[in-house]
Formats: structure tokens, C-alpha cells, sequence
């Protein structure tokens, strides 16, 4: 199979949904001229003009709230924040009437709109541009929360979340743009469905669960620990809400051991959501209390030595799996 | 209907506009009566007051357009052909209201009235409806969009966002703040640096329209031209128009930031009847005005014997209308059907284009 980025697979599946669906359009900051502020939207203009890539002024509470309406009458909006951390100002936009208005209209009015942008940490943008906007967006009922890993899911899922008549919240990995990997050739037309975790890498000791860019931490550790004769399983769960408990609590089951690696911080979120389920799910089939790796609960700081202590590390995951698995 | 002005307005298309604004009035008596009773529960705003707005807008519109409006959302619903029974069955919170029990007094849609509702958050439906008026000029389909705030709506961002978007992309759809002077409790001295809110438009180069609108007629005179210039394509317009309300914010608000004798003066304008002397004027007759308010008796006591004895929604339900059932995904129109002007990649001009970077 042919290897493309991360960003080439989120803009070849925007690129054949807006070549499907007259009534998908993509919206968002820089989108259209300037070709992406991450060069994700590169060449759609140009492409398919100036009406279905449409660049908006700094307003994401505006843009937003035009995506829900314009969804609600028939269209599938695709907007992109230029980060996630922008969309706390339209925050509203999706809790409220994104995720409210099936419900709240007696299911009159569906809400098909696709939100995506980076999500994480970038690498040295400090505590306003560095967050994981993600346990913000799971415990919102009403949404799909989306956060793929690799470029054969974000493409997969995006396609299955733009044909998808519910809200989707996308959530891209801003370091995993340039990621690498096998992704099936253009309009192979592969849709990933939402709510399925994907078995990454399979073992036998322990089982990591994590998504996005420390899915790539958990599968490194994973091959240090092998070289120290520790077996690990890692699952993404890929879809954040609704959380695919059937995959996660078979591997634990299998295991018996549970790591969970992920970049939010400690309270709440889909972290602790993977451990509640373990332990409502597979209590008799643990060995260890299930541990978590995650972001240090501070603000993020821009020196580099701070940034680098507060991210999930490989030497954290490896320290975390010996601690299951009773090695220290 | 769309014709109608001071000098050619037919009786029946008056009485029909009488009728609607006393259905209102009576409508919202009576809710307020359950209210009381316990029948009606959450918050309940009253549009007492207000009927001309609602009602002489909406006699400019097509079936098509698009309707957004506040909480205070009742007024508007039923002006737009909603059934008293749906819109009191939905306050009594059963499934057979017009939003299944879901959404209660600030929430009211219909999909069939393209009526894309009651809305809770102050302000933030303003960029909704621009979404909608923003898929009306994607498709070409010539509908305009109509979107009602308050006056203390005009301090948030969602409005001034959704307001600048569409004066910015030409959007079809008109602005009507329908300043009832308090934001909740607060005059608008105390809240509004500039009290002409129709002065708010020029900073996103659109026009503005103040008017009285106690009147219904006057209503329909002076909306004409904003909603003709969103249907030619010129984008929206920013009207305000000073009415009242006689009740309180919301059920729980005495209204004792006000004086009764202001609200007594407010009330000699009272737009219900404003509207008899206009049907009077107009040649209707006593008895064919008391038969038209004895049937609109009839029909607030049906709807009100329709909501107690409805059936609550099951809980079932709850479930059900969490995530959409999927379908109309798979089924996208035909390739080319819009955007309404086509640009081929061509049109874009590459030199605007950005560079790749390295």
C-alpha cells in the first residue's frame, strides 16, 4: 500500500467528499487562499472554488454558529479551527445548539456538521495554544468526539463523519501532520465506521490504551519493552465518544493489565472514562490497578525542558508499564 | 397578503392579521393561567405586547423562509402557522407538542413552518441564522431568512459575529431586534452605549430601520423593503423596532424596575387594539369581530383541553434523539446541483493564491 502524511490523507478525504456531496463545503480561517494555515486544505480552492471553501474572518463563534445553521437546512458543513484551542470561544456553538438541537427540536432538525482542526500540544506555543481539547468535547452527549491517530483513520473517519447526520467533533493531532503511513489509494473510498477502537499493535502482558499523538508514544514504548521481554497490546480507541468498550475490555481481559496514555490532563476526560470501564468491565480479570500516563496537571510551559516533563513520555509509559506488570 | 398596505388592505386580510395577534395575546393569558397552575413548568416568557411584530412580519413572508428567534419564542410560532395545540402542548410538556415535550417554552420548531426556533442562549442564534440565510444563497433557492433578537442581545458576540458575517458574505436575511427596552431587569440606558440599535449596522456597512411596532400595519410598511433587498440579493439590513412588553422578563419577574404607570401608558398603544380599529376601519363588523374572537376563545380552550389530556413522552425517547439516525448522508443530490454560482478552479485568482511552503 502506497504511504502518504497525515495531512495529504485529511485533505484527499475533504477532497472526495466535497467531490460527492454538492453540499459539503469547507469553512475556516486561511482555508482558501493562504492553502491552509497547516497546509491541510492545499489546493481545494483552487479546485472547487471560492464557494465551497470558503475563507472566513477571526469569528470562530460566527463561523461556527454558520456551519449548525446552515447544517440544520441541509447542507454538511465542514469548519475548521485553525486549532482546537480557538474553539473555546465557540464552545457554545457546539454545546448548545451543535449537540442540543436533534433533541431539543423533537428530531425535526439534524445537525450534520463536521468540526476538525489540530488538537495537542504543537512543541513550544505555551499554555494558550497547547491544549487537548478533548475531555471538554466527550462528556457532551449529542457529538461524536473523533481523534485518529494515523492516516489511514483520519481519512477513513473523516469521510464516515462528513456522510455521518450527527455533529462530529475531528480532532487532528497538530504533530502528526507529517506522520507517515499506508493509506489505500485515492477513492478507494474506504469509511472507517465511528465507535470502533483499532488493536495497533498486539501483545500479551499488558494493554496501552492511547489515541492521537501518544498512540506513537505508547507504540514506541511498547518496542522498548519488548526488547525486555514485555509483550504490549496497545488499542486506540480512535473514537473518543462513543468509547468502544468491547475492544478495550477484550484486551484487558487477554492481558489482564492496563496502561492508559493520553495528553489531557488527569481530571476527568476520556482517560479516566477508559478506567471506570475497566474496572466496571474486567475487575475480576486484573492483576494491577490500572495506571495512567498523561499530561502534568499544569498549564503548559513554553521552555522546551519544562514541555518536555509535562507530555506523556516513552520513559513514562515504560515506568508505568513496570509498575503493572510489578517489574519495579 | 404581500401587497397589503394602509390604503388596499382588504378586511379579511386584516381581520386574518387581527386574528392571529389576538390568538397570541390569548394564547399567552392562558399559558400564564397554567403556569400558575403548576400545568407549565421551567421558564415562561410572555410576548404580550409584541403581537404587531411578530405577526406583520410574518405576513411578508413566504412558506419557504427561514424563521430564528429567542426564548420569547411563542408569539413568533404561532404567527408562523404553528397550532395552539402543538405550541401548548409543547409548554405542558407532552410528546404531542411541537418539539415532542423536548425543547418547552424557549425551544418551539417546526420543520414544516421552516420555523428553526425558540432559542436559549441570548445572541447565539444570531450566526445560526445566518447559517441558514448562508445555505439559501449556496443553493440559490431564493428564501430569506428572519432573525428576532432583544435589544440585550446586542452587547454579545454571537450577534455581533453573526451580524458581521453576514453583511460581509451579502447573506439574505434581516435583522429585527425587537427592542422591548429591558434587558431582563436593566433599561437599556443601562445597557446600550448606543441606544439606536439600528445604528449597529453601520459598522458592518449594512442599512438601518427604526420604527414603532404597535401597529401591525405599520409593521408591514416599514419591513417591506428590508426583506425585498435580502430576496434581491443585497444582504440584510438591521431594523429595530421599539415595542414592549406588559409582563415581566419571564414568569418569576414581578417587574418592579418599572413603574405600573409607565406600563399603562405603554399599553394605550396596544397593538391587539390597534388592530380591531383597524379591521372596524376597514368595514368588518361588531358581529363579525365577536364571532372571530369568540372562535379564537373556542380554539385556546381546544388547545388547552389538548395539552392536559396528551400523553407525556415516553422514555424512550430520551434515547432516541440523542445521535440522528444516518441516511441522508448516503444520498448526496446530484453533482453541480450548487452552489448556486459555479466558479471552476480557474476563477480563482492564482495569484492571490499562497505559495506552498517548503
Amino acid at each position: 500500500m502506497r504511504e502518504i502524511r497525515y495531512r495529504e490523507a485529511v485533505r484527499e478525504a475533504l477532497a472526495e467528499e466535497l467531490a460527492r456531496d454538492p453540499r459539503v463545503f469547507v469553512m475556516g480561517e486561511e482555508v482558501g487562499y493562504y492553502n491552509g494555515a497547516y497546509k491541510v486544505t492545499e489546493g481545494l480552492l483552487a479546485r472547487f472554488g471560492p464557494q465551497r471553501v470558503v475563507d472566513t474572518p477571526i469569528a470562530e463563534a460566527g463561523f461556527a454558529g454558520i456551519g449548525v445553521g446552515a447544517a440544520m437546512v441541509g447542507l454538511r458543513p465542514v469548519i475548521e479551527f485553525m486549532t482546537w484551542n480557538f474553539s473555546a470561544v465557540a464552545f457554545d456553538q457546539i454545546l448548545n445548539n451543535a449537540a442540543k438541537l436533534y433533541q431539543m427540536s423533537g428530531g425535526q432538525y439534524k445537525v450534520p456538521v463536521v468540526f476538525r482542526g489540530p488538537n495537542g500540544a504543537a512543541r513550544q506555543v505555551a499554555a494558550q495554544h497547547s491544549h487537548s481539547m478533548d475531555p471538554f468535547y466527550v462528556n457532551i452527549p449529542g457529538l461524536y468526539v473523533v481523534a485518529p491517530g494515523t492516516p489511514r483513520d483520519a481519512k477513513g473517519l473523516l469521510k464516515t463523519a462528513i456522510r455521518d447526520d450527527s455533529p462530529v467533533v475531528f480532532l487532528e493531532g497538530e504533530t502528526l501532520y507529517g506522520v507517515k503511513g499506508e493509506v489505500p489509494e485515492v477513492d478507494a473510498d474506504e469509511c472507517i465506521p465511528l465507535g470502533k477502537a483499532r488493536v495497533a499493535r498486539e501483545g500479551t502482558d499488558v494493554t496501552i490504551v492511547a489515541w492521537g499523538r501518544p498512540l506513537h508514544t505508547a507504540l514506541d514504548a511498547a518496542r522498548v519493552l519488548e526488547e525486555s521481554g514485555v509483550s504490549c497490546e496497545v488499542v486506540d480507541p480512535r473514537t473518543l465518544r462513543p468509547l468502544d468498550h468491547e475492544t478495550i475490555v477484550a484486551s484487558v481481559k487477554k492481558t489482564n493489565r492496563c496502561v492508559v496514555v493520553h495528553e489531557h490532563w488527569e481530571h476527568g476526560g476520556t482517560g479516566a472514562q477508559i478506567v471506570d470501564v475497566v474496572q466496571r468491565e474486567a475487575f475480576d480479570w486484573l492483576d494491577a490497578p490500572v495506571l495512567r500516563v498523561h499530561n502534568q496537571d499544569v498549564p503548559m510551559p513554553y521552555a522546551v525542558n519544562l514541555e518536555n516533563v509535562v507530555l506523556p513520555t516513552v520513559e513514562r509509559v515504560v515506568a508505568a508499564v513496570e509498575r503493572v506488570t510489578y517489574k519495579r | 397578503m404581500a401587497m397589503l398596505t394602509r390604503d388596499d388592505a382588504g378586511s379579511t386580510d386584516l381581520l386574518r392579521l387581527y386574528r392571529q395577534m389576538f390568538l397570541i395575546r390569548r394564547f399567552e393569558e392562558e399559558a400564564a393561567r397554567s403556569y400558575a397552575q403548576g400545568k407549565i413548568g421551567g421558564f415562561l416568557h410572555l410576548y404580550i405586547g409584541q403581537e404587531a411584530v411578530a405577526v406583520g412580519v410574518n405576513a411578508l413572508m413566504e412558506p419557504d423562509d427561514y424563521f430564528v428567534t429567542t426564548y420569547r419564542d411563542h408569539g413568533v410560532a404561532l404567527a408562523r402557522g404553528m397550532t395552539a395545540r402543538a405550541c401548548m402542548a409543547e409548554l405542558y410538556g407532552k410528546v404531542t407538542g411541537c418539539s415532542k415535550g423536548m425543547g418547552g417554552s424557549m425551544h418551539m420548531f417546526d420543520r414544516e413552518h421552516n420555523f428553526l426556533g425558540g432559542h436559549g442562549i441570548v445572541g447565539a442564534h444570531v450566526a445560526l441564522a445566518a447559517g441558514a440565510a448562508w445555505a439559501s444563497k449556496y443553493r440559490g433557492d431564493g428564501r430569506v431568512t428572519l432573525c428576532f433578537f432583544g435589544d440585550g442581545a446586542t452587547n454579545i458576540g454571537g450577534f455581533h459575529e453573526g451580524v458581521s458575517l453576514a453583511a460581509l458574505w451579502k447573506l439574505p436575511i434581516v435583522f429585527v431586534c425587537e427592542n422591548n427596552e429591558y434587558s431582563m431587569g436593566t433599561p437599556a440606558e443601562r445597557t446600550l452605549p448606543q441606544r439606536d440599535v439600528s445604528k449597529k449596522g453601520a459598522a458592518y456597512d449594512i442599512p438601518g430601520l427604526r420604527f414603532r411596532g404597535q401597529d401591525v400595519v405599520e409593521v408591514m410598511e416599514r419591513m417591506r423593503e428590508p426583506i425585498a433587498r435580502a430576496r434581491r440579493g443585497e444582504g440584510p439590513t438591521m431594523v429595530e423596532v421599539q415595542t414592549y412588553r406588559y409582563r415581566g422578563h419571564s414568569m418569576s419577574d414581578p417587574g418592579k424596575y418599572r413603574t405600573a404607570e409607565e406600563v399603562e401608558e405603554r399599553k394605550k398603544a396596544d397593538p391587539v387594539r390597534l388592530g380591531r380599529i383597524h379591521v372596524l376601519g376597514a368595514g368588518a363588523t361588531e358581529e363579525a369581530l365577536a364571532a372571530l374572537d369568540a372562535s379564537v376563545e373556542a380554539e385556546v380552550a381546544d388547545a388547552l383541553t389538548f395539552a392536559d389530556e396528551s400523553a407525556q413522552p415516553d422514555e424512550a425517547l430520551l434515547h432516541s434523539l440523542v445521535l440522528a439516525p444516518n441516511g441522508d448522508g448516503d444520498h448526496p443530490p446530484p453533482l453541480g446541483s450548487y452552489p448556486a454560482e459555479q466558479h471552476a478552479g480557474a476563477a480563482v485568482d492564482a495569484d492571490k493564491v499562497a505559495v506552498r511552503h517548503a
